[in-house]
């Protein structure tokens, strides 16, 4: 999706000037379009008055934050710990397989987005992977199907 | 009207949530409706309990009746057999991991019975969106004091003689932090709360602040006070959505009763907090990395000193504590100093809150007294391993902690104990490996996380982490030669002492603990090519018993490599060249017919007793961990 540039004014506003405030900008758009489109960033830099190489100095430091776009779907496989002593590499490569794209990638047509992180405090769940906000505790390679399978549904419903 | 006789207690943590909790919620309403029991009876949520593995979790009140892994189908029967005929629900209740019988009451399940509750002391007897709740449970009371009856001295005094540490793990004195920064003749100050929780495996500040947000917030007002600061900042996980909404809940509710803004209760005093949301680094973790990522900037590091108490946000006298050592100070405050001294051992006092997880039975959160030992949580409040397995070690501390073999159980869980032991108190995420665990594995899982997640500013992390993982990766491989562990030790030393920060500075820990305790595996994958716990993929392999093998054909359609061959009810076999050691095709086998294998190579003759190759037993299938 790209941005208008009145919903980034929109945006903006309440933070124009106030450099401090650009992790929360950042959110703030990335919540909205699920990335950060260049004219976002640029748009950003001119609103607080901070350099254009600051904004993306933070926006690829951070790991919350994309410049690429994402898929309508976002799957999250969860790799602490417990999630890998109980088997949660052999999920994410469940995944990995069933959509053809490695992690951190989106597939070719733009449906899923597929990423792992370091850790998501429900370690009580592990094995865990989150499609679109929804916790799949206990997680195996074999569910994965089943659970794109919902995924897809969720969209159409 | 009459008030209800009997609370239908549901579980609302994240783990509870995640397997149905609010439909179970639904369910038991509409039940309650249908039969007409609104009267006698109130449905309500609760902050977690800890138990998260047994979620859906359901406490009956006042009898204490403690029901698990509830489904919205159980609800009619348990409605009807428990609120109508009085009979409990013996079926939906909890049964020990070595028992028959189940235990009915939440105070005789042994996993909480050990238990001594202080910053979880709200555990399931509020609902963490309602204020009143946690005002009920003598909640703000001890902001109310701090604020009209002692002086900012006595506060600090106070946190001093508790004998109170930093629980983000450290462990440095709270008092003294306090004291310097209230020193500091500059201002404005701030009152910073770290809950940017990253270590991998720890999940006590996510449910602190998702269950109890407002004991987090009256000990920042406290802190306020202490060292004369009007803002604050409440520093939270991005990962962490619930955690932010509840908190953000709690900070409304507080602004509403005028317990922060301006002339708090009264007394002249402002203070007013804001959530910051993290945005997904480690590193922010630290706390002037943390303090760089509140001014909008990258989560860089810098030396200390100076600390923040001296130049912290914006170059402001700043104190920051973590979310735990936050929701310690009201009961201090509250019941004094003397009494919170009482507990725990000579240096380090009071309680911690651990995450217990990994190969363990009771899996969830558990707070304790200090001083307890490794085996008492381990048994009797874990319950030990599942499915007959051997404990082989503990990892504490996450990537900067260490693993502690089973044989060292007996030491007593403190700051200066586990640090002796290698590792440390980190922030507490204590996660259990059985004898399928390789420590290998587990040494290269932390490493690449270091790697992974390392800032980036100073090159003895950058560079030494990486350096140690790809040593490590060539170990598991089969790649790596008796030369890699003195090198993994030497590159382990220098980055511990070059590095910038904390993240660096710990880093090697899990490599040099398990170094010490586990040194037989390295060498079996260094000198033998073997990996004893069957984990590491390049050296093991998986075959099919011709002997055992029906030719179901399970394992040939649940094969996502192809790699499965032969005539139908007949034996299949593995293409060692295909196969891409996923281990579906032993998951799937049937438990009545247990056909395929997973194998190492046998030891040489050279570097030990000579022994069969080792082959897995039948490991746990879905759903019985």
């Amino acid at each position: 999706m790209r941005p208008e540039r009145s919903e980034l004014d929109a945006l903006t506003a309440k933070y124009r000037g106030r450099p401090r405030a650009l992790i929360q900008v950042l959110q703030d758009i990335q919540d909205r379009f699920h990335w950060l489109p260049p004219e976002a960033l640029e748009h950003v830099a001119e609103a607080l008055g901070v350099p254009l190489v600051q904004v993306y100095g933070v926006a690829t430091f951070y790991r919350s934050f994309s410049l690429q776009p994402r898929g309508r779907h976002v799957c999250t496989v969860c790799l602490g710990t417990a999630c890998h002593i109980r088997g949660g590499e052999a999920v994410l490569e469940g995944f990995e397989r069933r959509l053809g794209v490695p992690a951190g990638r989106t597939t070719a047509d733009g449906a899923y987005t597929l990423e792992r992180v370091n850790c998501l405090g429900a370690c009580a769940l592990a094995p865990l992977a989150v499609v679109d906000g929804r916790y799949y505790p206990q997680m195996t390679e074999a569910k994965v199907g089943a659970v794109l399978a919902e995924a897809e549904k969720g969209e159409k419903a | 009207m009459t008030s209800p006789g009997t609370r239908l207690l549901v579980c609302a943590g994240t783990g509870c949530v995640s397997r149905g909790a609010f439909e179970v919620r639904r369910a038991l309403e509409e039940e309650i409706r249908r039969r007409g029991l609104e009267r006698e009876v109130l449905v309500a949520a609760t902050e977690c309990h800890g138990f998260c593995e047994r979620g859906p979790i359901l406490l009956v009140w006042p009898d204490g009746v403690f029901y698990q892994r509830l489904k919205p189908a159980d609800v009619p029967r348990l409605v009807e057999e428990h609120l109508i005929k009085g009979r409990p629900v013996r079926g939906l209740m909890y049964v020990p991991p070595r028992g028959r019988a189940p235990a009915p009451l939440m105070k005789d399940i042994g996993f909480f019975k050990r238990q001594r509750l202080l910053v979880l002391r709200n555990r399931g007897r509020i609902d963490p969106e309602r204020i009143d709740d946690y005002i009920a449970c003598d909640g703000y009371a001890a902001a109310a004091r701090a604020l009209s009856e002692m002086t900012p001295e006595s506060i600090v005094a106070a946190i001093t003689a508790s004998g109170l540490r930093g629980r983000g793990g450290a462990g440095y004195p709270t008092g003294r932090k306090w004291a310097a920064c209230a020193a500091q003749p500059r201002s404005p100050k701030y009152i910073v709360c770290n809950g940017d929780e990253g270590d991998p495996g720890a999940f006590m500040d996510r449910s602190v602040l998702e269950a109890d947000p407002h004991s987090v917030i009256e000990g920042l007002i406290i802190g306020a006070r202490a060292i004369g600061a009007a803002r604050g900042f409440l520093y939270i996980r991005n990962e962490y959505p619930l955690a932010v909404a509840r908190a953000g809940k709690a900070l409304e509710q507080a602004r509403e009763y005028g317990l922060l803004g301006t002339n708090i209760l009264g007394t002249g005093f402002d203070f007013d907090l804001e959530i910051v949301r993290g945005a997904g680094a480690f590193v922010s973790g630290e706390e002037t990395a943390l303090l760089a990522s509140i001014e909008g900037r990258r989560a860089y590091p810098r030396q200390r000193p100076p600390y923040p108490a001296e130049r912290g946000l914006w170059g402001l006298p700043t104190v920051i504590n973590n979310v735990e050592t936050w929701a310690n100070v009201p009961p201090i405050v509250l019941r004094g100093a003397d009494w919170f001294a009482g507990l725990g051992t000579p240096a380090s006092k009071g309680t911690k809150v651990f995450s217990l997880v990994g190969k363990i039975s009771n899996t969830g959160l558990v707070e304790v007294p200090m001083g307890i030992t490794l085996r008492e949580i381990i048994e009797e409040i874990g319950g030990g391993v599942p499915g007959g397995r051997a404990v082989k070690a503990v990892q504490i501390g996450g990537p900067s902690g260490g693993c502690i073999p089973a044989s060292a159980f007996d030491i007593a869980v403190d700051y200066e104990s586990l640090k002796a032991a290698g590792s440390m108190m980190g922030s507490g995420g204590m996660i259990v490996m059985d004898e399928d665990t390789c420590m290998v594995d587990v040494a290269l899982y932390f490493l690449r996380f270091a790697e992974d997640e390392s800032c980036g500013k100073c090159a003895p992390c950058r560079s030494g982490t990486a350096a140690m993982a790809r040593l490590l990766a060539g170990i598991t491989a089969g790649k790596g030669t008796a030369d890699d562990l003195a090198r993994l030790e030497d590159l382990a030393d220098t980055v511990k002492r070059a590095s910038l920060c904390g993240l660096g500075q710990t880093a090697p820990n899990p490599v040099l603990t398990t170094l010490r305790y586990f040194r037989d595996e390295y060498e079996a994958h260094v000198l033998d090519k073997r990996c004893p716990a069957l984990v590491c993929k390049a050296l093991i392999a998986f075959s099919i018993d011709p002997e055992r093998c029906v030719g179901c054909l399970l394992c040939r359609k649940a094969c996502p490599a192809g790699a499965i061959s032969g005539e139908p009810k007949k034996a299949q076999a593995i293409d060692p060249a295909a196969c891409i050691k996923c281990g579906v095709c032993l998951t799937v086998c049937p438990d009545r017919f247990r056909a395929v294998r997973k194998t190492t190579p046998a030891r040489s003759a050279a570097s030990g007793p000579p022994a069969a190759a080792r082959v897995a037993p039948p490991g746990p299938k879905d759903g019985e961990r």
